[in-house]
């Protein structure tokens, strides 16, 4: 059992200002706080490992536990090549982003707003509609049903599916 | 049984074609499919009433014990005669009704004939989950057929409606058919109510219990009893042959069904009795009473059915033999008047063009024969001899009559039996409103005009009609299909005998009673404007539909309001929620279990104190990132952690790693600088005050929680770790002495391949984002750009220290020999660096080559593909840097894409290759073999999957390059605006220091 508290700490002082520059508005600091805290994580892989040791560079006269831990190893060098990737990919989003809209900063999603004030009145659900006591309105036989107009005065003669349809 | 299920949604499926071609004559060939099936139901009399029903199981998914089982016995045998008959007579109907013109005829007569189908797989399937799903069918199937007319609202509405409320329902039907199933252990419905006795009083009764009462309220929605009744009336909003099949005949006789299937066992079911009696009784009253408010024939039926779909549930569910006889008589005589009288109504509607009561005289004069045909069916409904309602009606009374006075009678039996007579009064006096209404001719109202009835529109209810008269004076064969159900309540203790069903038992009491009905009923409909004074008079009691619309409204309310509260559009507060619960949780597992420290814990490792030097710098790196106020300051911060990182690893014996962090550090520098230069260099915090306050808890208590999770967590390890093999692994099997690279691209090969996959992705994203229209993987050369011409600056003064920088630099590209760079003319003079270019020339090749040297040495030394890749993309970088876009796209002349599938192709081929030969995935294999020069080789194959990433991550580089560096250029070259003195200026400061930290890079290697 081996427990490096000079790597946990600075893994927790990454992590703490990670997570400070990620609840942030600007774009840009978001991403470095991303940076941040994908170093932190491998920080804490690392750590894992255990004594800091040989490089795990195979000799047969070393035994296994001499070597620092290669697997936590090729776990983080999986991880730094992913985070460039995920970096360059946050840059095109922070250049597009600035491109359309001249800013770096996330903006507050409207829409939701909207939402967050819209009455539940929904014409779908909550419209009158007039009674309607036929499929079939009466008209002469002779006119095309489709030219027929949605809604009318009487109730009677309200509409038909091929006026609807129309 | 099966057979005829897959005909019928196979003939549904291609429906549409054959309407495409035959045009409304199509419902003709639809219905030949009910017809026939109802002719091979005919010839299964037989083995279905001798031989104890006909069974046919197809195992379906034998793990989950699902199985396609079907069963036909009476109760299914009677069902399906009233399904399938009145589905074909319907569909034959259909055929006169709609118009060629008709919008989506193919999809309808495709629902019906499903429709058709799926109620046939209802009532016929031995399983409880087959069941649910023809169940739902019928329902999503109504949903669909309701709102046929997907132009108007009512009709959508109605229909929403309708699927709603019956879903609702049948989702508790789920839950109680589930209960049900694992309470007997069994799915197949035959054997639950073989074992239904000893389910209701073994240890699950409880659960029983409540599962009936669930699988009850899937049928209560269904069949419209209340307080579920307002949806039937609503569905009438579906054009009327979907009425008179799925509102009359079929779907909503699925309550009943279930009902009926269920009552042989669960009839003494706790709850069952006051369920089924009371809110069968409270919808017969209900229906009747507000039929005769109606002045739309249809929904005079569509009342009258809400109150004969209670009455039914009554009767069917009063689980004694002569009940359920009367139960089911008195269902195939709903079936058949019901059917018939809203085919009535639809020639009404389709031949004068309305169902108002108040516009409608004299129908009756200009058709003749359907007012025979629909006084017929409506004497029947009213309970007149000699006609199936009577007959069915009389044995109903008859049997409550017994129920009500026999010794062991509750004492709320006579009260039911009121119930019922009221109910039959009130039916008995809207069937006269109807006839009424639909055929009289009324003082002061103008005839109605009426075109002639063509003979087949007319034939479906004239055979119903017909029907009902030969079932009312030959009951015969109609008592014998339904005695062997009935027989199955006669082993009960207080069972009586079913009886008969006849036209005429004698003077019995229930004779007297149907005497009452008629004189009430008569005199109801004699006093019918007495009647709606009275009724007017009465305020709207409590309405179902109103409580509906009021339930949906309330619903809305809260999801607006949940919605408000939780989604408010700030990714702020999204996350400060996630990242509070995040550590929260944790934090509060740690707190409870209060464990001691575990063992072990140590602040300076004693193989490697430089580490607490590094952590230092780190720690001091990421706290200036927080606090810089300029963009390119707080990258560069951040970028000292990254160092600092690298070093970290160094000292903990990792050079892998330190020499890939030191090169991704550099190229992300490099990317950060060419994607931001556009933006401006202040970087201003603006959520501050009581925010940052929560930001910095928010962060400080997060990394304190992860601190003591990983302290706990590597406190709890007790295994040794599975790595303590792979360096042997890595030797024996992957022939390798770097165990790290080993492990990539051997023993974790799968992980390397996933990653490889996700850096092509990312970088296609880069390229998509900045390119936006392409991919940009087409490549121009240097020759045909100007001189010059490329980042052309303006306005220099001459006399200031960059204007005699300018001079310089002009001089130098006025040299004709040998340019130090391919592409270096294409630069404005302002943009060159002696000094840079010269450096370039002399180190790229050396790059490239010990990127390659690193590729192939990294199998037994540090390095690999993915340190190779990247010095090869730092190469390139500084290509770029000194000679502009086109130095690069001289320097790269295969395109990003291009590489990047390459090397996933090689990477995938390395891992295929092996499977050919008779290996495993990824199998790796050692190949010696002597060269003249080079002596003894010894290669591995795996370094073919190695020679894949390499490649990938080169892509992955250039298209950084091509999009955030020369396309970006691009851009500002395309608007004409020059960059800022500052950005250009930290631009060429950070690519020196690019340079030097590559030199720093390739020291700690």
């Amino acid at each position: 059992m081996s427990i490096n508290l000079t790597l946990l700490i600075v893994m927790g002082v990454l992590y703490a200002c990670g997570i400070y520059l990620i609840l942030e508005r600007s774009l840009t600091r978001v991403l470095l706080g991303l940076m941040l805290l994908a170093n932190a994580t491998n920080i804490l892989i690392l750590s894992t490992g255990g004594y800091a040791g040989l490089a795990p560079l195979f000799t047969k006269e070393t035994s296994p536990d001499s070597y620092n831990d290669p697997l936590p190893q090729a776990l983080i060098l999986t991880s730094i090549v992913i985070s460039f990737a995920v970096t360059a990919f946050m840059l095109g989003i922070i250049y597009r982003t600035w491109v359309l809209a001249r800013q770096d900063e996330i903006q507050d999603d409207l829409e939701d707003r909207r939402v967050a004030e819209t009455p539940s009145f929904d014409a779908e659900d909550d419209a009158i509609v007039p009674l309607e006591t036929s499929e079939f309105a009466v008209t002469p036989a002779s006119t095309s049903d489709r030219d027929h107009p949605e809604a009318t005065e009487t109730p009677n003669t309200s509409t038909t599916r091929e006026g609807g349809s129309a | 049984m099966i057979t005829v299920l897959a005909i019928t949604f196979v003939a549904a499926t291609v429906a549409p074609l054959i309407f495409s071609k035959l045009g409304r004559n199509a419902f003709y060939a639809l219905a030949a499919v009910p017809a026939g099936a109802f002719i091979w139901l005919i010839f299964q009399y037989g083995p279905v009433y001798s031989g104890g029903g006909i069974e046919e199981v197809l195992p379906w998914i034998p793990s989950l014990k699902l199985e396609l089982a079907f069963r036909m016995d009476p109760l299914a045998w009677v069902m399906s005669l009233l399904i399938l008959g009145v589905g074909s007579l319907v569909l034959v109907y259909c055929a006169r009704y709609f118009k060629n013109k008709d919008a989506d005829l193919g999809g309808f007569g495709a629902q019906l004939l499903a429709f058709a189908g799926a109620m046939f797989g209802l009532v016929t399937s031995d399983d409880l989950l087959m069941l649910f799903i023809f169940w739902e069918l019928t329902t999503i199937l109504s949903y669909l057929l309701i709102g046929y007319a997907r132009t108007r609202l009512a009709a959508r509405r109605s229909a929403l409606q309708a699927l709603m409320v019956t879903t609702a329902g049948g989702l508790a039907m789920l839950v109680g058919l589930i209960i049900l199933g694992q309470a007997a252990g069994t799915y197949r419905i035959s054997a639950i109510l073989d074992q239904a006795g000893a389910l209701m009083t073994g240890p699950m009764q409880g659960a029983v219990a409540a599962a009936v009462v669930l699988i009850l309220a899937g049928a209560v929605t269904k069949s419209a009893l209340v307080p579920f009744h307002f949806w039937l009336p609503g569905a009438m909003a579906a054009p009327t042959p979907v009425s008179a099949y799925l509102h009359a005949a079929a779907m909503v006789k699925a309550g009943i069904y279930i009902v009926a299937r269920l009552a042989p066992g669960f009839s003494e079911s706790e709850f069952w009795l006051p369920v089924v009696l009371g809110l069968g009784l409270a919808t017969m009253l209900v229906g009747g009473y507000r039929a005769l408010r109606q002045t739309d024939i249809k929904l005079i039926l569509a009342y009258g059915t809400v109150s004969q779909l209670g009455f039914l549930t009554m009767v069917v569910g009063l689980g004694r033999p002569d009940a359920a006889l009367a139960g089911l008589a008195l269902l195939l005589a709903h079936g058949l008047f019901k059917a018939a009288l809203f085919l009535v109504v639809g020639i009404i509607d389709h031949q004068s063009g309305t169902r108002d009561i108040r516009k409608l005289s004299g129908v009756f004069r200009s058709s003749r024969a359907l007012g025979v045909v629909a006084a017929i069916a409506a004497a029947s409904m009213a309970g007149v001899m000699p006609l199936a309602g009577f007959v069915a009606k009389e044995s109903v009374l008859e049997a409550f009559v017994h129920f009500a006075t026999g010794h062991d009678a509750p004492a709320w039996g006579i009260w039911m039996l009121v119930g019922l007579v009221i109910g039959s009064i009130l039916t008995f006096a809207y069937s006269a409103r109807f006839m009424w209404g639909a055929f009289a001719t009324k003082p002061g109202v103008e005839p109605t005009p009426f075109k002639p009835i063509k003979p087949a529109f007319l034939a479906a209810p004239a055979i119903l009609s017909l029907l009902t008269i030969v079932y009312g004076l030959w009951p015969e064969p109609v008592d014998s299909w339904i005695q062997p159900y009935a027989a199955l309540f006669a082993d009960r203790p207080d069972a009586v005998d079913a009886g008969h069903l006849a036209l005429w038992h004698g003077f019995t009491p229930a004779l007297g009673l149907t005497a009452i009905t008629f004189v009430a009923g008569a005199a109801m409909f004699y006093g019918r404007s007495m009647v709606s004074r009275a009724q007017s008079l009465v305020p709207d009691w409590v309405d179902g539909d109103r409580a509906y619309q009021h339930t949906i409204g309330a619903l809305d309310d809260i999801a607006v309001w949940v919605t408000g509260r939780t989604q408010r559009g700030s990714l702020y507060f999204y996350l400060a929620v996630i990242l509070t619960v995040a550590f929260a949780v944790p934090a509060t597992a740690l707190i409870m279990a209060n464990k001691p420290l575990p063992d072990g814990i140590y602040l300076i490792d004693p193989n490697s104190p430089l580490q607490i030097v590094a952590g230092a710098g780190i720690v001091v790196g990421a706290l200036a990132a927080v606090r810089a106020n300029k963009r390119f300051l707080a990258v560069l911060m951040v970028s000292v952690t990254g160092y600092g990182i690298a070093l970290m690893f160094a000292l903990q014996g990792a050079p892998d790693l330190a020499l890939t962090q030191m090169l991704v550090e550099t190229i992300v520098l490099v990317a950060f600088v060419l994607a931001m230069r556009s933006l401006p260099a202040e970087l201003r915090d603006r959520t501050g005050g009581r925010l940052r306050v929560i930001r910095v808890i928010i962060g400080a208590a997060f990394g304190i929680t992860m601190i003591f999770v990983a302290i706990y967590a590597m406190g709890a390890r007790v295994a040794t770790p599975i790595s303590l093999d792979f360096p042997r692994l890595a030797y024996e099997g992957g022939g390798g002495l770097n165990v790290v690279n080993v492990t990539l691209v051997d023993i974790r090969a799968w992980d390397t391949f996933g990653e490889i996959s996700v850096l092509a992705i990312a970088a296609t994203g880069v390229a998509s984002l900045i390119f936006v229209r392409s991919r940009g993987d087409r490549i121009k050369t240097s020759d045909a750009v100007p001189e010059g011409s490329v980042g052309r600056r303006t306005g220099v003064d001459r006399d200031s220290r960059d204007g005699a920088t300018l001079a310089v630099a002009k001089k130098f590209t006025d040299v004709t020999r040998d340019a130090w760079l391919v592409a270096g003319r294409t630069l404005a003079p302002e943009r060159r660096s002696i000094i840079f270019e010269v450096v370039t020339r002399l180190i790229f090749h050396s790059m490239i080559v010990f990127s390659i040297y690193l590729l192939l040495a990294g199998h037994n030394l540090p390095g690999g593909g993915f340190a190779g890749g990247l010095t090869a993309g730092l190469a390139l970088t500084i290509r770029y840097l000194a000679g502009g876009r086109f130095e690069l796209s001289e320097a790269a002349t295969i395109s990003a894409g291009t590489l990047l599938g390459t090397g996933l192709a090689t990477a995938a081929a390395s891992g295929l290759v092996p499977l050919f030969l008779g290996g495993q995935v990824f199998q790796s294999a050692i190949i010696e073999f002597w060269l003249p020069v080079f002596g003894d080789i010894k290669f591995v194959t795996s370094t073919i999957f190695d020679i894949g990433v390499y490649i990938v991550v080169v892509g992955l580089a250039l298209d950084v390059l091509r999009s955030l560096g020369a396309e970006i250029d691009e851009h500002f070259e395309g608007k004409g605006a020059p960059l800022s003195e500052e950005d250009a200026a930290g631009h060429a400061d950070l690519a020196e220091e690019a340079a030097e930290s590559t030199a720093s890079g390739k020291g700690t290697a």
